[in-house]
């Protein structure tokens, strides 16, 4: 966890933290966001019940870092996947996707071979997540 | 075996949790000065600390009732007829998340979600599959529905109907509770005023149709597993409930009718006796606004009835079969706490639908809890405890000043509308966290007692049928292929001409609605023409 006194890790990215689909369960990604701008990082929240291409836009305008999705109704991998390929075909596929919430131990194998470059879980740190993000833009 | 410690020896280290995880410090013993000399007086006596009814579970015991629902109308009218073979004794349906939102089957934003989270009812048609073989006359069903409450109301009114069986013959629940939506469950559609309306609608319109239904259930379940305390989960929901009564009121209901029929929906945790004080303290806090505020004196209408749920995000994906003893410990806290209706979570909850197995085994659960702890033989029988009544007492006190801290904002309306509620409970999520995450607050198996390389076993994996999709898309097609047009359009143009007046209760439209079989987008099309859509206040 970053103090007030050092630079976080994440100082100067920009990360969109967005809820793709219709779950409406955004206490995850609230604290995810909170915890990103603990970090340094500018935080940009979608709000609930965004579609992927709603959220590609979104990615593109803003010109961001990374894209978190949080995703616990069970549809990551529809979801994930046309968010991934959203972002290659505005040729930002190389924006680093990340996601998190009720994601079963045996589709988070599925979610990485897909392109997506890590998955949180609800009992991961925080700080462990930090940490994972900040080699991921390393 | 552990040593027995020798006599002498110096007593072990007091815990070092000191504090509820609502904050309320915890003395190390309580005593009867303390405690104020506690007299709770009897069950079903004003102001009902122990409890509604002067028999308690002898005379009326808990509705077990699991919540469940998955895929299309046919597999969830399956597990129904399963559990009622069970011995369970109401149904619960989960409903998919078109459904709870508005969307038909078809929409884009619909169909990753089809019959993921519980059963797509995009129109009567599915109602009517959903309880073929099951009595509506004898069962009592409770809907998880909110957005679509008065539209799901409206449905089950119109199987009812079809199945030849009485509507004041009806018994169960709608959650129909928007305020919450906005705040942490996040199925709202139509801006916080005309969701009220509809709400008032289904109330006043239920009253006199289907008496013994409850058209509301006023949640805290979702604000406590979004992150907040057990304290503020009851402030909250009573704040909540008081803006439900102040717009019936509004809306020229019978405040002594209507208040017989309101009910109340929490989540258990695992700190026992903070969360049987919880509902002892919310009980009588209940009463006594009614009471005091609002001047009612009819017990039935003081009554603060309220169903539970054990689980949710006090389950753990790490080790999962210790969520079983998990639910057993807050199982019992409702017992305590006194509640109407108990569902307890599947093991496997924290991370998919429960499988037949798992299910089985929460439905168990509370089999033995109710036929061989012997919990429920006495009523309240933590009445008079001396740390219970202290913290009965201080909860109901530290709720009143959450409460006063809304009121001071400007209301629970205004608080939702400007993102303020919104807001301190991600604060809180936030801060729940980083006690996990320090370790301050254990989770065994998780961030303490972890083995080396833990690899968890979940058993069975529930697995969805990847064609339910398919099979959803192609029933509602035929729907519309086959019913009667004409019919549709007129009810749902008498719909929106109606919402679009303020004096019209909009019930009996939709109830035509659904016997013409039009869609729950349909309807929700219409009243977003009148009423646009609810823009959520984005603070972080």
């Amino acid at each position: 966890m970053s103090s007030a006194l050092s630079p976080g890790p994440l100082v100067g990215k920009r990360i969109l933290v967005a809820k793709p689909g219709l779950d409406g369960h955004d206490s995850g990604a609230k604290v995810i966001a909170l915890a990103l701008r603990d970090a340094g990082a500018e935080v940009i929240y979608t709000g609930l019940r965004k579609s992927p291409e709603f959220i590609v836009r979104v990615a593109l305008d803003e010109d961001v870092s990374a894209v978190g999705l949080s995703i616990l109704s069970g549809s990551h991998k529809e979801l994930a996947r046309e968010v991934l390929e959203g972002l290659r075909a505005a040729g930002v596929g190389d924006i680093p996707v990340f996601v998190g919430g009720t994601i079963p131990p045996e589709d988070a194998a599925g979610l990485l071979a897909a392109g997506v470059k890590g998955v949180f879980t609800n009992d991961m740190p925080l700080a462990q997540m930090i940490d994972e993000l900040a080699r991921a833009f390393a | 075996m552990s040593a027995v410690p020798k006599p002498g020896a110096p007593q072990t280290q007091p815990e070092k949790r000191v504090a509820t995880p609502s904050g309320i410090e915890v003395p190390v013993v309580v005593t009867r000065e303390m405690a104020g000399d506690p007299d709770p007086g009897l069950p079903a006596a004003y102001p009902f600390t122990r409890g509604i009814f002067a028999d308690g579970y002898r005379g009326r015991p808990w509705t077990i009732r699991q919540y469940s629902g998955f895929g299309s109308a046919e597999e969830s009218n399956q597990r129904y007829r399963f559990l009622l073979d069970q011995g369970q004794t109401g149904l619960s349906v989960a409903l998919d998340l078109p459904t709870q939102c508005g969307y038909d089957p078809d929409d884009a934003m619909a169909r990753p979600e089809i019959g993921k989270v519980g059963v797509s009812l995009f129109s009567l048609s599915e109602m009517e599959t959903l309880f073929e073989g099951i009595d509506l006359g004898a069962i009592s069903t409770s809907f998880t529905i909110n957005g679509t409450a008065a539209i799901i109301y409206a449905m089950y009114l119109a199987a009812a109907d079809k199945q030849g069986v009485p509507r004041e013959k009806l018994t169960g629940t709608i959650q129909n509770d928007i305020l919450k939506e906005y705040v942490a469950r996040g199925t709202w559609i139509f801006p916080v005023r005309p969701s009220l309306r509809l709400i008032a609608d289904s109330i006043l319109y239920s009253n006199e149709v289907s008496p013994r239904f409850n058209a509301i259930s006023i949640a805290g379940a979702h604000v406590r597993d979004a992150g907040c305390t057990a304290v503020e989960e009851m402030a909250y929901t009573l704040a909540n409930g008081l803006a439900y009564v102040d717009e019936l009121i509004r809306r020229g209901g019978d405040l002594t009718k209507f208040a017989r029929r309101l009910s109340f929906f929490f989540y258990v945790h695992m700190d026992l006796f903070e969360e049987a004080s919880k509902f002892r303290a919310g009980r009588r806090l209940w009463a006594k606004l009614l009471r005091e505020r609002y001047g009612v004196t009819d017990d039935k209408a003081l009554h603060f009835r309220f169903g539970v749920v054990c689980g949710g995000s006090s389950l753990v994906a790490a080790q999962p079969y210790n969520n079983i003893v998990r639910v057993a410990i807050e199982n019992m806290a409702a017992v305590l706490g006194g509640a109407q209706s108990i569902f307890t979570c599947a093991y496997d909850e924290a991370f998919q639908i429960p499988t037949e197995f798992s299910a089985e085994i929460a439905l168990r659960t509370q089999q033995i809890v109710r036929h061989e702890s012997g919990i429920a033989a006495t009523v309240d029988p933590l009445g008079g405890s001396y740390y219970v009544e202290w913290l009965t007492e201080r909860m109901e006190k530290t709720m009143l000043e959450v409460m006063g801290e809304i009121d001071a904002y400007g209301g629970v309306v205004k608080a939702i509308e400007d993102g303020w509620l919104q807001r301190r409970i991600a604060v809180r999520a936030k801060q729940k966290k980083d006690a996990t995450d320090r370790g301050e607050r254990i989770v065994v198996g998780q961030n303490q007692f972890r083995r080396e390389a833990q690899a968890d076993s979940y058993g069975e994996v529930f697995r969805l049928d990847p064609q339910i999709s398919a099979r959803v898309l192609a029933k509602h097609a035929a729907l519309k292929r086959e019913r009667d047009a004409a019919r549709v359009e007129r009810s749902l143009a008498a719909l929106e001409a109606a919402a679009a007046t303020d004096t019209h209760n909009l019930m009996p439209l939709l109830i035509e609605c659904c016997h013409a079989y039009a869609t729950v987008g349909e309807m929700v099309d219409r009243l977003k023409r009148c009423w646009g859509e609810f823009q959520e206040p984005v603070r972080l």
